[in-house]
C-alpha cells in the first residue's frame, strides 16, 4: 500500500495479526455486528416460542401468535441477523484484508440508516399484528404496506453496502494495496456480495409491486410469478450465507490452527462455481408448482449438473485437509486421526466453525441435495423435513460459523476480552447440539407427514378424523427439547458477547489472548507468519484423516439418498 | 523487469467484474427469465 494512501486513512495496526484496521471501516464492522446480534435475540425468542408450540404436548401459543412468531422468526433470523452480520464481514474483508480504506463513508452511513429503519419498521408492524403473512408473504395473503416497505428499505441498504464493497475492491486494485490475486477470504466475501446483488434484485422485483398492491395502486401480482421472484430473494439470500460461511471457515481455520488453503486455484474455482450456479437452487421451492415445466425444474434443481454441490464438497475437503496439513506440520502425526484429536477444541471460535462444517455437511448438505431431487421432493414438500434441512444449513451451519467468527471479532475488532471462558468453551457445543437435536426431530416428524408452518399438527376440529402416528409426536417433543437447548446456547452466546463488548477487559495494545497453550499458539503463529512461497510443500503432505472423513461423508450421502428412493418406491408403486 | 505471465484462467478468476456479470446473467437467464416465460405462456384454463 502506498504511504500516501495509508496516511489518508486513520488506521491502527492489529497487535495479533499485524493487519491494518481502518477506523472508519472498523466502526461499520462493529455497528453491523451489534445490530446483527440484537436481531438474533429477537428471532431467537420467537424461535423458542415456536419450538414450544410445535411440541404438541405443550402448544404454548394460540394460532394467531403462532403465525405472528413464524413471521417474526423468519424475518429476523433469515434476513436481519444474517445480513447485518454479512455486512460486517464485507467491510472487514474489503478493507482490513486488502489493506485499504473504505470507498465511501457517506454511503456506509446511508446504508446503515436504511437497513436499521427497515428492520425496525418491519418488526414493529409484525408485532402490531398487521403482517401475519410469514416471511414468504405469498399473495393473496396481504400485510400492511409497512411490512413490504421495511424489507425493501433494508434490501436497498444492503445493496448499497454491496456497491460500497465493490467500489472498495476497485480502489484497492487501482492503488495496488495488495499484490497478485486478492486473498481467498476476500474472494469468498466477493462471491457472497455477487450472490447478494442477484438476491436483492429479485427481492425488489417481487416486493415493490406487492407493496404497490398493498397500497391499492396496482393489481395483485400473479401468485406464480411472485413465488418465482420471491424465492430469487429467499433462497439466493441463503446462498449468500453459504459463501460467507465458507469464507469464515477459511479465516478461522487459519487463525486457530495456522492452516493455509491447500490449493488457492482449486478453492477459488469452487467459489466461482457458487457464483455461476448456486443461485439456480431456488427452484427447489417450486418443485410442485404446476405452472413450471419438468425441464425447468430438473435443469435448475440439478444446479446445472450439481456443480455448486461439487463446490461445497471441494470446500468440505480443503478446509479440514488444510487443518490436517497444519497439524501434521506441527508434529501431530500419530495415526490417521491423531491430528484431529489435537485440534484446538478448547477454542470456541474453532469448535463453532468445526461443528458448523460437520452439521452443514452431514445433515444440511446431504438432506438438501436429496430433498432437492424432484421425485423425492414430492414426499417431503411442505413437511417438517424441509425446516429440518434448512435449520441444519442456516443455523447449524451459518449461524454457528458466525458465532465462531464473533469469538475472534470481539478481541480483534472490539479489542475486548471475554469473561466466563469455561462457559464460552461449551457454548458452541450447547447451541450446535440443540440445533442437531431439533433438526433431527423436525426431519423425523416430517417423514410421518407432519406439515411445516402449521399451528396444530393434529388439525384439531377438522370434520374428518386426522392426525399422525403417535411416534410423530415423540419427534415433535424431540424438536421442542432441541429448540430449548439451542435457545439456552444462543442466550449464553449473547451474554458472553454483551459482557465482553460492553464490560470486558480492554485489550488495546495487547495481542489477542490465546485459547490454546502457549506452546501450541507459538506453533500456530509460526505457521501463519510463513510466506506463501512455502505453501508448495503442502501439496506433498498427505491427508489420510481427511480422506477417511470424506469417505464417511460420501457413504452417509449414498445411504441417505438411496434410502429415500426406497421410501419413494414404497409409496409410489410402479408395476 | 519482465512482467510475469499470468495464466488466462487466473486472469478470469481475478476479474471480479466479469464474474459479477456472469453471476447475474446465468441465474437471471436460467431461473428467472425462463421461469417467467413459462408462467406467462400458460394457456387460459377452460371449465369442463
Amino acid at each position: 500500500m502506498s504511504t500516501d494512501t495509508v496516511k489518508a486513512a486513520a488506521y491502527r495496526v492489529c497487535e495479533t495479526t499485524g493487519l491494518s484496521i481502518f477506523l472508519k471501516a472498523q466502526f461499520f464492522v462493529k455497528i453491523n455486528a451489534v445490530l446483527a446480534v440484537i436481531f438474533l435475540l429477537v428471532g431467537g425468542i420467537a424461535a423458542l416460542l415456536l419450538a414450544l408450540t410445535r411440541w404438541s404436548n405443550v402448544m404454548l401459543l394460540n394460532d394467531i401468535w403462532y403465525y405472528r412468531m413464524v413471521t417474526l422468526h423468519g424475518v429476523n433470523m433469515l434476513v436481519f441477523w444474517i445480513i447485518f452480520f454479512e455486512m460486517a464481514i464485507l467491510y472487514f474483508a474489503s478493507t482490513t484484508l486488502l489493506n485499504t480504506k473504505m470507498f465511501s463513508k457517506k454511503l456506509a452511513h446511508t446504508s446503515l440508516a436504511l437497513m436499521f429503519v427497515g428492520a425496525v419498521v418491519t418488526n414493529y408492524i409484525i408485532l402490531k399484528g398487521q403482517a401475519d403473512v410469514m416471511l414468504t408473504s405469498y399473495p393473496p395473503l396481504e400485510a400492511h404496506p409497512l411490512f413490504y416497505l421495511g424489507i425493501i428499505l433494508f434490501a436497498v441498504g444492503a445493496l448499497i453496502v454491496a456497491f460500497n464493497f465493490f467500489a472498495t475492491l476497485y480502489i484497492a486494485k487501482k492503488n495496488k494495496t495488495y499484490e497478485g490475486s486478492m486473498p481467498l477470504v476476500t474472494f469468498g466475501a466477493a462471491t457472497a456480495a455477487i450472490i447478494a446483488v442477484v438476491a436483492l434484485l429479485h427481492g425488489a422485483a417481487a416486493l415493490v409491486p406487492t407493496f404497490l398492491w398493498s397500497m391499492g395502486w396496482m393489481e395483485m401480482m400473479d401468485p406464480g410469478a411472485y413465488r418465482l421472484l420471491w424465492w430469487g430473494l429467499g433462497h439466493h439470500s441463503q446462498q449468500i450465507n453459504v459463501a460467507a460461511m465458507v469464507s469464515v471457515w477459511y479465516f478461522v481455520a487459519t487463525m486457530s490452527t495456522g492452516a493455509k488453503p491447500l490449493n488457492e486455484t482449486v478453492c477459488r474455482g469452487a467459489f466461482i462455481l457458487y457464483i455461476l450456479f448456486i443461485n439456480l437452487a431456488a427452484a427447489h421451492h417450486l418443485l410442485v408448482d404446476p405452472g413450471l415445466s419438468s425441464e425447468w425444474k430438473i435443469w435448475n434443481t440439478s444446479y446445472a449438473m450439481y456443480l455448486a454441490v461439487l463446490a461445497s464438497m471441494i470446500h468440505g475437503y480443503t478446509v479440514p485437509a488444510s487443518m490436517e496439513v497444519a497439524m501434521r506440520r506441527k508434529g501431530y502425526n500419530k495415526g490417521i486421526f491423531g491430528w484431529f484429536a489435537k485440534l484446538p477444541w478448547k477454542d470456541p471460535g474453532f469448535s463453532a466453525v468445526a461443528l458448523s462444517a460437520i452439521i452443514f455437511g452431514f445433515i444440511g448438505g446431504i438432506t438438501g441435495v436429496t430433498l432437492g431431487t424432484e421425485q423425492i421432493n414430492i414426499m417431503a414438500h411442505n413437511t417438517l423435513r424441509i425446516p429440518g434441512h434448512f435449520h441444519a444449513t442456516v443455523v447449524g451451519g451459518t449461524t454457528l460459523a458466525f458465532m465462531g467468527l464473533a469469538y475472534y471479532l470481539v478481541p480483534l475488532i472490539f479489542q475486548k476480552d471475554f469473561y466466563m471462558k469455561k462457559l464460552a468453551r461449551i457454548q458452541p457445543w450447547l447451541f450446535g447440539g440443540g440445533i442437531v437435536i431439533m433438526s433431527l426431530g423436525m426431519s423425523f416428524a416430517g417423514t410421518y407427514g407432519v406439515p411445516r408452518r402449521t399451528y396444530d399438527s393434529d388439525f384439531g376440529g377438522a370434520v374428518l378424523e386426522t392426525g399422525f402416528d403417535p411416534v410423530a409426536h415423540i419427534f415433535l417433543g424431540v424438536l421442542g427439547i432441541g429448540g430449548v437447548i439451542a435457545f439456552i446456547g444462543l442466550l449464553l452466546f449473547l451474554v458472553l458477547i454483551v459482557a465482553a463488548v460492553f464490560f470486558g477487559p480492554s485489550l488495546k495494545g495487547q495481542k489477542m489472548p490465546t485459547w490454546q497453550t502457549d506452546k501450541e499458539q507459538k506453533m500456530t503463529d509460526e505457521l501463519i507468519s510463513k510466506g506463501y512461497e512455502e505453501e508448495g510443500k503442502d501439496y506433498h503432505v498427505k491427508t489420510p484423516g481427511t480422506i477417511v472423513l470424506v469417505l464417511i461423508f460420501l457413504l452417509s450421502f449414498a445411504i441417505y439418498y438411496f434410502a429415500n428412493w426406497a421410501a419413494l418406491a414404497d409409496l409410489w408403486h410402479i408395476r | 523487469m519482465e512482467e510475469e505471465k499470468i495464466h488466462p484462467i487466473q486472469k478470469f478468476m481475478d476479474n471480479i467484474w466479469l464474474l459479477l456479470a456472469l453471476g447475474l446473467a446465468i441465474p437471471i437467464l436460467s431461473y428467472t427469465l425462463w421461469g417467467l416465460i413459462e408462467l406467462l405462456t400458460i394457456e387460459q384454463g377452460t371449465l369442463p
